[in-house]
């Protein structure tokens, strides 16, 4: 039997493009793990992170979700979208690279270090890609800040 | 330092309504992805970009505010958003390279 303790699930549509709806799934799971009591600046790594996975699936997907678990001694963020993909994801890993388009630098996306913040922000950071979607998969561990 | 005392100088216009709070520290920039890897709590952010992920940033890292630069103004649902989320959103009449000046003369 899993003798981890389930506390939390959400799942949060994204949709490519919604500009002003990106953020509002980050925020939400913010507001959501300090309810929790979570160590605040833990729940600032988780935040970040799925920020960065959001807005990527705004900027570069074909829209996705989400979804938000926490249990005893983890947080997870799973980021999962329909497309196109990353062709070449230890490229788009480093920092500085970005395929942004110049009306979307504009709006001061595309500086190329939205995974990078992922992957620092997160404590176990998976990626995999292809033609039909890219899956994100972020741990952040519990009660590691406090010692 | 607090925001009032800032507001209390020439050029610097709070566009919301949000209460008073501790200026902590500084950033500056416009690149969005840029600020969220460097930003802190507390930080007064001096940029010229105005879109609603602006908030969405400064409301992560909980910014004591925007400061927007060279008159640069925000629309109505972004300052609406940010009054929501509680940052602050400053319009100033001087380039982002005098706004640092001032904030860092006033012990920022
Ligand atoms: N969900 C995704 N689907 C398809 N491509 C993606 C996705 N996420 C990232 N990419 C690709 O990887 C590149 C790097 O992503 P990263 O988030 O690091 O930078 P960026 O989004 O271009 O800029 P920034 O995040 O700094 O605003 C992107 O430019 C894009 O080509
Ligand atoms: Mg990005």
């Amino acid at each position: 039997m899993d003798d981890r303790f389930f506390v939390h699930r959400e799942e949060y549509p994204i949709t490519a493009g919604d500009f002003s709806a990106a953020g509002d799934a980050s925020a939400r799971i913010k507001y959501v793990l300090r309810k929790l009591g979570i160590d605040s600046a833990l729940v600032r790594r988780a935040a970040i992170a799925a920020y960065e996975s959001e807005i990527n699936m705004v900027i570069h997907s074909a829209g996705g979700t989400l979804t938000l678990t926490v249990d005893r001694d983890t947080i997870r963020l799973l980021a999962r979208d329909r497309g196109p993909g990353i062709p070449d994801i230890d490229l788009a890993m480093q920092e500085g690279y970005s395929t942004a388009t110049e009306a979307i630098r504009e709006l001061g996306f595309g500086a190329g270090m939205g995974l990078p913040n992922m992957r620092r922000c997160s404590d176990r950071f998976t990626i995999r890609s292809s033609p039909g979607g890219t899956v994100i998969d972020m741990e952040f561990t519990i009660g590691k800040e406090s010692g | 330092m607090k925001l009032s005392q800032l507001l209390d100088r020439d050029g610097f216009t709070l566009m919301n309504a949000v209460g008073d709070r501790d200026v902590t520290g500084g950033i500056c920039g416009d690149l969005l992805s840029w600020v969220m890897a460097r930003g802190k709590r507390g930080m007064a952010w001096v940029t010229v970009q105005t879109h609603m992920n602006v908030v969405a940033v400064a409301s992560l890292h909980e910014f004591s505010c925007v400061i927007l630069a060279d008159g640069c103004v925000m629309d109505e649902e972004a300052l609406r958003k940010a009054e929501t989320e509680g940052v602050a959103i400053v319009s100033a009449a001087h380039p982002a390279y005098a706004i640092c000046g001032i904030l860092h003369d006033m012990g920022v």
